[in-house]
């Protein structure tokens, strides 16, 4: 059977430039979160640094609903784990962090050539999801208990 | 482009194998079953366990799934939730986070060479994702602002449905598009891909946009409600619904997914509910056991393994289910 694409509205060019760019900023923000996480684990587990939640304590609160957990505690919400990067456990949330983040990144890199391109569409795709992405990350909606 | 469609609700990316894999196979499914039972039977023992024997069991169950979740061709992190969420002392609050950054870790993985394959494609995904990604938000605070019991029996239903899914979904390799709709037009939602397997290029373009972005707004929801993977919702709403090729339909869900877990990920983060201890065993064991998984493609049975996922899936999802109701708990 011939399926036959309409291509009258296919960009001028770059498709895989597009493409290409995502893929080299995702594949670095990707790696680099995933290094995070192993070093910070390894770090906390072997109590190199010391973690805000005793290691001993943790099977008597991970049955918890996070409230009560938070309340017990004292774990940060919103972005007050930034203050408590010494504590071996909050650390290991930076490399959860870089991989939450890496696609915002992925997005920013494509605007230059959605811009180049007059590709309004998409650049503004591209926004809105970034938007979307940073409304989420800043907490608006429910940041902390 | 003379491209053949294709329907087969049956068929495997794998070739036949004979008993020796099949023995492997249900051996494997065997330990995972034997690891998640063994580990709920535990369970009552919380207090006396040390600290560290649930992290490496979690390791370990991860690991397992990571292997099977690839010739199941279903996503780790729909198998994550379930399992975890049923056979280990983990509220499903933390079980949840940890699930969406297993699902977000291993779609991360996976993009960049799917995205230079042309498999993902960019320009199809990022309408979808931002409708997606805008609602797991919202799926993710009324995730956890819902009674426990509530999320817990509707995490049964939904994965008892992902069972029927995978039972009853058709797949169809190339979908027949005769004219692609005005939105889908406008955003140019189309390209090429090379089939790997023919060496073949298919153009593709798609149909149905707008109920396409309306699907994908509701499965953003469950992903964020539910802080598993929506691959096995992706997929079929990409190929069949609005008639993308399969491959480039598999490829593309894990472009989605990684915006979509990474918005409903912020979520869990900003509230707390994400412990490296719950999360970095996961994240670790899944993406390892997927490469072992992908090595083991023409060693393992694809419809076995299937046969046994749809098992401990159909087990984990009535486990959810009457611990929700308040049954079994």
């Amino acid at each position: 059977m011939d399926v036959k694409p309409n291509l009258a509205h296919a960009p001028a060019d770059g498709g895989d430039e597009v493409q290409l760019r995502y893929a080299r900023v995702l594949g670095w923000g990707t790696r680099i979160g995933l290094a995070l996480l192993l070093v910070s684990f390894a770090l906390y587990v072997s109590g190199l640094l010391p973690p805000q939640v005793p290691l001993q304590r943790l099977p008597q609160l991970w049955h918890q609903p996070v409230a009560q957990y938070l309340a017990q505690t004292g774990a940060p919400t919103g972005w007050r784990w930034l203050a408590l990067l010494h504590h071996g456990d909050v650390l290991g949330l930076v490399g959860i962090a870089v991989l939450a983040g890496c696609s915002g990144l992925c997005l920013l890199s494509l605007l230059p050539l959605y811009r180049k391109r007059g590709d309004r569409a998409y650049l503004g795709l591209c926004l809105a999801q970034v938007a979307v992405l940073l409304v989420a990350a800043a907490g608006v909606f429910g940041g902390s208990h | 482009m003379p491209v053949r469609p294709h329907h087969d609700p049956t068929a495997s990316p794998l070739p036949p194998v004979g008993t020796a894999p099949r023995t492997r196979t249900v051996g494997l499914g065997s330990i995972l079953l034997l690891l998640t039972t063994s580990a709920h039977a535990a369970s009552g023992a919380v207090a006396a366990t040390p600290w560290w024997i649930w992290p490496a069991a979690l390791f370990v169950a991860c690991f397992l799934m990571g292997i099977v979740a690839v010739p199941a061709g279903i996503g780790g992190g729909t198998l994550f939730v379930p399992i975890v969420g049923s056979f280990f002392p983990f509220h499903l609050d933390f079980v949840r986070g940890a699930g969406l950054l297993v699902a977000l870790a291993s779609a991360l993985a996976a993009a960049p060479m799917l995205m230079r394959g042309g498999l993902a494609s960019v320009r199809l995904a990022l309408p979808l994702a931002l409708v997606a990604s805008a609602s797991s938000i919202g799926g993710a605070l009324l995730g956890l602002a819902l009674p426990v019991a509530a999320v817990q029996t509707a995490l049964g239903l939904i994965v008892l449905g992902i069972v029927a899914l995978m039972l009853a979904a058709r797949k169809s390799e190339f979908p027949t598009v005769a004219a692609p709709d005005a939105l889908g037009r406008a955003l140019a939602l189309h390209g090429v891909f090379t089939d790997g397997a023919t060496g073949r290029h298919i153009d593709w373009q798609v149909h149905r946009t707008p109920l396409g972005l309306f699907v994908f707004l509701l499965i953003g929801v469950l992903a964020g409600l539910f802080g598993i993977g929506a691959g096995w919702a992706n997929v079929p709403a990409l190929n069949l619904l609005m008639g993308a090729p399969l491959k480039v339909s598999a490829g593309t869900s894990g472009l989605v997914l990684s915006l979509v877990d990474s918005s409903a990920a912020w979520v869990y983060l900003n509230q707390g509910a994400v412990l490296p201890m719950i999360a970095v065993p996961s994240v670790v064991g899944m993406m390892l056991g997927a490469k072992i998984g992908a090595r083991l493609l023409h060693v393992l049975s694809g419809a076995v393994i299937r046969r046994l996922v749809i098992g401990v899936l159909l087990f984990a999802g009535m486990r959810a289910l009457l611990k929700g109701l308040g049954v079994w708990t």
